[in-house]
């Protein structure tokens, strides 16, 4: 029950985000359905997710206020609104009517524990010694994964350092 | 106000700064040390880190940041990071027929994983910090033209 009720906040707030029309009160609308989705991960029962969305969700939050502090860009609202409202209902009928008809067939959440992750289960605590078994799992039974997901950060933040440095190698005489 | 022109935002942000700051790095130090036991782990616990450092630099200016952690010497650590991660997963070829990623020697608590951890920890922190550096100072360029 809790779970909708955050899941229809979060559209709201969503929604607001979109279409309102300067930027920082666009800003504090997505952060606030970043809370939104906190909190559901909250109750899902999965605080490691809900501790690295909250943490992260600030440092965009700070980025992007950082960058767009004085940048308040007008948005285009030319005279296509007729169109630009049929086919965002258009849309949103045909992904609702197929989320509804694929939503009935899966089954229930976690419940037909499948061979290798009811291995990860019952035995992590023995086989690794953490009893965080999310972190057994993506640092031990899958730590290629985690290699791989350092590589592309640190490649990541080369990159953005490379595109916005300011000076280039070769000093200029 | 008496120190006007220094940078930074006003005399009761830097006083609650002086006071959370810390806090703030060794909260992030904590997740990032008992991501095997509670939840947590390196990614939060480096992203905390890189946030206390933030807002340090948002308080005082980026000068009294620069002076610790430059652009230079937080790549150097963002890369002895991800540097780092890699040994250790070669340190599993060590023992003949052994696999990627094998932990080679028993540790304890659980293995391997606090020292990955730390690892991510490290390269996320300082990664972070100096991403957000080079946005500011990007902006702070555009903004004198």
């Amino acid at each position: 029950m809790e779970i909708h009720l955050i899941l229809i906040f979060m559209i709201c707030a969503a929604l607001f985000a979109a279409e309102t029309k300067d930027l920082i009160s666009s800003l504090i609308a997505l952060s606030v359905a970043g809370l939104g989705l906190c909190l559901a991960f909250l109750i899902l029962k999965a605080p490691n997710l809900a501790i690295t969305q909250l943490v992260v969700e600030i440092i965009y939050v700070i980025i992007l206020i950082r960058a767009t502090i004085d940048k308040d860009l007008p948005l285009v609202r030319d005279g296509r609104w007729l169109f630009n409202t049929v086919s965002a209902m258009l849309f949103a009928i045909v992904f609702l009517s197929f989320a509804y008809f694929a939503l009935k067939e899966i089954p229930v959440f976690g419940q037909p524990l499948m061979r290798v992750s009811n291995e990860y289960v019952t035995s992590g605590l023995e086989k690794t010694g953490s009893a965080n078994i999310v972190s057994a799992i993506t640092l031990n039974f899958r730590s290629f994964d985690a290699l791989a997901e350092a590589a592309v950060l640190f490649t990541a933040i080369i990159g953005v350092l490379a595109i916005t440095r300011k000076t280039g190698k070769i000093d200029e005489k | 106000m008496k120190n006007k022109e220094a940078p930074g935002m006003s005399l009761i942000v830097k006083s609650v700064t002086r006071l959370t700051a810390g806090l703030i790095l060794i909260y992030g130090i904590y997740i990032v040390f008992r991501g095997h036991i509670g939840p947590g782990g390196g990614f939060a616990g480096g992203v905390i880190i890189a946030l206390s450092l933030v807002h340090l630099m948002l308080a005082f200016g980026k000068d009294v940041v620069l002076k610790r952690l430059d652009e230079a010497r937080g790549i150097i650590i963002s890369s002895l990071g991800a540097l780092a991660f890699l040994i250790l997963g070669i340190v599993g070829f060590l023992g003949f027929k052994a696999p990627f990623l094998k932990e080679r020697f028993e540790h304890f608590s659980a293995g391997l994983i606090p020292i990955y951890d730390v690892v991510i920890g490290v390269l996320v922190s300082s990664g972070l910090f100096i991403t957000f550096l080079a946005l500011v100072l990007l902006t702070g360029k555009r903004e004198k033209k």
